[in-house]
């Protein structure tokens, strides 16, 4: 029998999924061993899951070396692969925003100096409301280019929020809500579409269990 | 290992297959330049796959291209009123490829079909697409669609054209929960919305498919094009491609060029499509050419992926030579090798990692 490839993402979140596969049929218990395996098989449902770098996921998932896997809206948005996205499974929800020093105004006769990671979600975001910026990619602890005045604003995913109130920063605009979706490879789909759209009912079942 | 399959390897021999299989329903080959003036890529930029396109200075001055793509060339140089014209062709293009975010030069081959299209000519076209696939891999799937029936339905939901937009794209991606988030924010009411979510999700063979369909958009959308859809997928059931044939709407091609029926090819082992195409009438209107048309292309780069290279060895036949033998005694040693209808490398001393059958030693 075909495997279905599955690639997680390493971490708090891959965990979380992981669970909810699980509970959809797909179980795996060699994964939950503590070891530093990468890759770990159940051949008696056909399934084989690896972790991976939650932003590499969707270059795994898009290559077809992985035929679904999981990744944030934030992801998909900043590098716009061509897959199919299945299923919002509703956890890790947070929110792409812009956020500045706490009573910043924006002075509409200069460019916006723009600190991000996710330099086309910035982009596109601005390029719809006709403001000129200045991209400035980082590729970590965001929040301190306001303070250093590296940037005017920074653009960036904000979760609790506390982050940014220890640093001093306000969100000034929501650009979009994020979470965890299900993606795939939009050829390994046609040979494969019976396994995942059982994982999708059984994802769908759990989050619709959760609603109500 | 036969001689055959040593010069024509993958790629060439898909070319070869594809070129004699069109040949056989009258496609003649269309021969053209490599360059194009620019500016017929940039009024039709959406039409392209990517559109960065590799520009130079003519020695006249105009700025010329290396072709991106060939479908636009075929329609600029194709005369309307002449009944139908059925071609391929078997180019090279220079488009920025897939994930590598790079240019590269791209072996594509493809056909048209210009002038009068008819049901038939769409239908031939269609079984000619899925017989490409066959040709290349038993393990294949077409995904057929009607861009009609997506397009009717959304306007009959009263979605603007700007949603519109989002709601294809929300189609190509299976994205059933961004549809409904959508169609929400556009007013439209949960029974609506169910319709649209289930169109979205439904794919599988004509058979299992059409009745649904049927049952779920007839009362919104006209009913040529569901029985387009239906008579292109009874064709090609006809002509042997009924197992690989599949209708699926997230094949979603930009409506401003095409229109009715459009397909995708995918190959087992190969992780995106290898074969696109469709009606595009509303691309020959755009360049003011009042007639129809339908083609596709296959893209054999795609195709390497395919091509597992499962020699055991590079040669059959390795002969070493010493500083003493004579060019006489070499050659006249890889004649007879070679009339044994081997592979035969000569060398002094034998390269790292080669794999060979036998090893003929000349002191």
């Amino acid at each position: 029998m075909d495997m279905l490839n599955v690639a997680l993402p390493k971490g708090r979140l891959g965990e979380k999924v992981y669970a909810m596969f699980e509970k959809a049929g797909f179980e795996c218990p060699s994964i939950k061993e503590n070891s530093r395996k990468l890759i770990f098989e159940n051949e008696k449902v056909g399934v084989r899951y690896f972790w991976v770098k939650p932003s590499d996921v969707a270059i795994y998932v898009e290559r077809g070396a992985a035929d679904i896997g999981v990744a944030g809206k934030d992801i998909l948005l900043e590098y716009q692969p061509d897959v199919y996205e299945l299923f919002d499974l509703n956890i890790g929800i947070c929110k792409m925003a812009v956020a500045a020093k706490k009573g910043f105004r924006d002075d509409t006769r200069k460019t916006l100096k723009v600190a991000t990671k996710f330099a086309n979600i910035a982009k596109n975001h601005y390029a719809a409301q006709g403001r000129d910026i200045d991209i400035i990619h980082l590729n970590g602890s965001i929040e301190i280019a306001p303070i250093l005045n590296l940037s005017d604003v920074i653009v960036d995913i904000v979760e609790t929020g506390t982050t940014l109130k220890e640093n001093n920063l306000e969100v000034i605009e929501d650009v979009v809500p994020i979470s965890a979706r299900l993606i795939a490879n939009k050829a390994n789909f046609k040979f494969k579409s019976e396994p995942i759209e059982r994982i999708v009912k059984g994802l769908s079942e759990q989050t619709e269990a959760k609603n109500d | 290992m036969e001689i055959k399959n040593l010069v024509f390897e993958g790629e060439e021999l898909s070319a070869l297959r594809l070129g004699s299989l069109y040949r056989k329903y009258g496609y003649s080959q269309y021969k053209m330049s490599k360059f194009e003036q620019y500016d017929l890529y940039v009024r039709n930029k959406d039409f392209l796959i990517s559109d960065s396109v590799i520009t130079f200075t003519d020695t006249n001055g105009k700025l010329m291209a290396l072709k991106p793509d060939v479908t636009l060339s075929i329609i600029k140089n194709s005369k309307t009123g002449e009944g139908i014209k059925k071609v391929y062709y078997d180019e090279n293009v220079y488009r920025v490829s897939g994930p590598t975010h790079a240019y590269k030069e791209i072996r594509q081959l493809g056909l048209e079909c210009i002038g009068d299209v008819d049901d038939y000519c769409i239908c031939e076209v269609v079984s000619l697409a899925a017989a490409s696939l066959k040709s290349v891999s038993d393990n294949c799937v077409l995904d057929v669609s009607h861009i009609g029936i997506v397009s009717e339905l959304a306007q009959a939901f009263g979605i603007d054209a700007e949603n519109k937009k989002e709601i294809l794209r929300a189609f190509g991606e299976k994205n059933v929960h961004e549809a409904s988030a959508l169609c929400k924010s556009c007013g439209v009411c949960e029974d609506k919305i169910d319709v649209l979510k289930k169109l979205i999700s439904m794919h599988g063979s004509p058979k299992k498919v059409l009745p649904a369909l049927c049952e779920l958009v007839g009362e919104y959308v006209s009913k040529d094009a569901l029985s387009t859809l239906s008579l292109v997928t009874e064709q090609a059931e006809k002509n042997g491609f009924g197992d690989m044939i599949s209708i699926d709407f997230s094949v979603i091609n930009d409506m401003k060029y095409y229109n009715g029926i459009v397909f995708k090819g995918f190959v087992k082992g190969v992780s995106d499509g290898v074969l696109s195409g469709g009606q595009y009438d509303n691309l020959m209107q755009r360049m003011n050419k009042k007639a129809g048309a339908i083609g596709f292309a296959v893209y054999l780069d795609m195709l390497s992926m395919l091509s597992e290279n499962t020699d055991d060895f590079d040669v059959d036949t390795v002969v070493v030579y010493g500083e003493n033998a004579s060019a006489d005694e070499v050659g006249q040693l890889v004649r007879k090798i070679l009339g044994e209808g081997k592979t035969v490398l000569a060398v002094k001393s034998i390269p790292e990692k080669l794999r060979y059958r036998e090893k003929i030693t000349l002191a």
